[in-house]
């Protein structure tokens, strides 16, 4: 649209009164009501109420139950057994999640297909059934022997002895970690852009250089926040370990309910408040260490909790003193 | 800077390429068709040639990114990517062949750097990756290119805080610090706006000056008659014609090359 010189636009007349109005430039914006907004923030915070004073008051829940048990021995040592049972897992299946991405992704098609295959089938396959597959495994395989394949072996162990249960839930843990580990990982490393893989090749620098310097950590990425989804589910999966007979956080809990059958709630409730501890722990971890990984992604940071307060507060004195000013 | 690190900086040879009759196809598309070149120590050779013409790929191929299905590429007299073993050519070793690209420059077009390293890292990575010098040689050695690149200042900071004209300069001195004979542009300043394609073209006059041999495509035509000694224009695979950027770009003999530079100039 073009106006023609001399025409002239017309604005709407201003009501008049003494004083002159204020020139539109130099008048601050009204910002828009949104009634809607806050009636749904009224309903939802009513509701949010009423779910906090049932939860408090409610008997069913029997609150001081929950605290006799929420630090007893049993409990305690159950929760260290998931820790250890999830650590373990963990890293091994991290570490099995690498080898196998590398595998699928490398150009030998025997390693891509057996790398497929072990993904496929462990995928396929319950958690529960591998768990109790393998505490019945020592009745398979009498012993268990080191050496040449097909050939003398060097070591041999007696399998009964080597597959404690906390081995037998560490391995069938961490055999079904490393199979979605793996997908994991293989996106991560595809996520990367081509041009890194040449530029390091054009570099001329060394193969393990190049996936541990300049690959990896652009891939690592991408691979943290989805691993970390894995980990949580980990975390809640070791509670499967108490069907190979390992008393973990949820075993023993469950241990206690059949003996005092009256405290199974309160025992329920003690094991979810534990959960929630530990996978917030695993949340805040999560967020730092994605902050760290994304040095150079992102051209500033995101800010870490205790920046946000900061710059929150300062905002808000901000505010009050313009509003006050007014 | 110590003297010794100024020295060993000078001391690099100048190389000379040559490309001996290569062939490269994908499928049944041929994209290379027998492309003979000879590049002298210390020349400067700019390729020009419309887009698909195989212009990138002869660069690649030069530093063995690409494998030709005929042909071979010697810098200094050796081979690259191969080895002769009596009257054939094997493949080498992947470790050889990286040993090999450690001493050519290279510079892609959308520079390439690692975003997740600071820009002195950038360009101290591949000497201290290589073993050839330990960390803080290197980053001596990177703080001088960047100071070079007239980047002095821009160290600790990471690519994507860089303009593209900061980011293709790092990308030059990461080259540079490979102590190169040669160095290869893969049309250096057509991902970078307009007005920062000058600050690239005067870092890369800087090399052609100081005697290294380089082997550009460009589409910047003015810019290689300022500084080619030699121009080669290719189309279909096939090195249409060459020579000095007076005959090749003022007075061009073929009508594929008059047809280019209608088109581009």
């Amino acid at each position: 649209m073009s106006e023609s010189p001399g025409a002239t636009v017309t604005l709407p007349e201003a009501p008049t009164s003494d004083e002159p109005p204020k020139p539109l430039t130099a008048q601050r914006v009204v910002p828009l009501r949104r009634p809607g907004r806050w009636i749904a923030t009224a309903v939802v915070l009513v509701l949010v109420a009423q779910f906090v004073h049932g939860l408090v008051t409610n008997p069913f829940y029997q609150w001081a139950r929950w605290s006799y048990w929420f630090l007893r021995p049993t409990i305690l040592d159950g929760l260290l057994i998931t820790l250890e049972v999830t650590a373990f897992s963990a890293v091994l299946g991290l570490v099995g999640g690498i080898v196998l991405a590398l595998a699928r992704l490398s150009r030998s098609p025997v390693l891509r297909a057996v790398s497929w295959t072990y993904v496929w089938a462990l995928r396929s396959i319950p958690l529960i059934v591998v768990l109790i597959f393998l505490y019945n495994f020592s009745a398979l395989y009498k012993t268990l022997s080191l050496g040449i394949p097909f050939g003398p072996a060097f070591f041999t162990f007696d399998e009964s002895k080597l597959a404690t249960d906390m081995v037998v839930a560490v391995v069938g843990l961490s055999l079904n970690e490393a199979a979605y580990a793996a997908e994991v990982v293989r996106g991560g490393i595809l996520s990367v852009d081509q041009g890194q893989h040449e530029a390091a090749a054009a570099l001329g620098l060394p193969k393990g250089y190049q996936f541990r310097r300049i690959v990896f950590p652009q891939a690592l990425r991408s691979i943290i926040p989805n691993y970390v989804n894995q980990l949580i589910g980990l975390i809640k999966g070791t509670s499967l370990v108490f069907y190979v007979s390992l008393l973990d956080l949820f075993g023993s809990a469950q241990t206690m309910g059949s003996t005092y059958p009256g405290d199974i709630v309160p025992l329920l409730l003690v094991v979810t408040v534990w959960y929630l501890i530990l996978t917030s722990i695993v949340s805040v971890i999560q967020f730092y260490v994605e902050r760290h990984y994304a040095r150079g992604a992102t051209r500033s940071l995101p800010s870490t909790p205790l920046q946000k307060l900061r710059t929150g507060l300062s905002d808000l004195r901000t505010r009050i003193r313009r509003e006050a000013a007014v | 800077m110590t003297a010794e690190t100024l020295e060993a900086l000078a001391d690099v040879e100048a190389a000379t390429v040559e490309v001996h009759d290569v062939h490269k196809w994908y499928g049944t598309h041929r994209v290379l068709d027998g492309i003979d070149l000879t590049v002298r120590p210390g020349e400067v050779t700019v390729i020009l040639g419309p887009s698909g013409s195989g212009k990138s790929t002869l660069l690649r191929v030069i530093n063995h990114l690409e494998k030709p299905e005929i042909g071979h590429v010697s810098i200094n007299g050796e081979l690259i990517g191969v080895k002769r073993q009596g009257d054939r050519l094997k493949e080498l070793g992947e470790r050889a062949i990286l040993t090999q690209r450690g001493r050519i420059g290279f510079v892609f077009q959308n520079f390439n750097l690692f975003p997740h390293l600071t820009v002195l890292d950038n360009v101290a990575a591949a000497p201290v990756a290589t073993g050839r010098l330990s960390r803080p040689e290197a980053q001596e050695l990177a703080r001088g290119l960047l100071a070079r690149v007239g980047l002095a200042d821009k160290t600790g900071a990471y690519p994507r805080q860089l303009s593209g004209g900061q980011q293709q300069r790092v990308a030059i001195a990461r080259a540079l610090a490979l102590r190169p004979g040669v160095i290869l542009f893969d049309e250096p300043t057509s991902a970078l706006d307009p007005e920062l394609v000058g600050e690239v073209l005067a870092v890369i006059k800087d090399l052609a000056t100081s005697g290294t041999t380089l082997v550009i495509v460009t589409h910047e035509i003015g810019f290689a008659r300022e500084i080619a000694d030699r121009v080669v224009f290719i189309d279909g695979g096939k090195i249409v014609e060459q020579g000095p950027p007076s005959e090749v770009l003022d007075k061009p003999r073929h009508e594929r090359t008059r047809d280019f530079l209608s088109k581009v100039l």
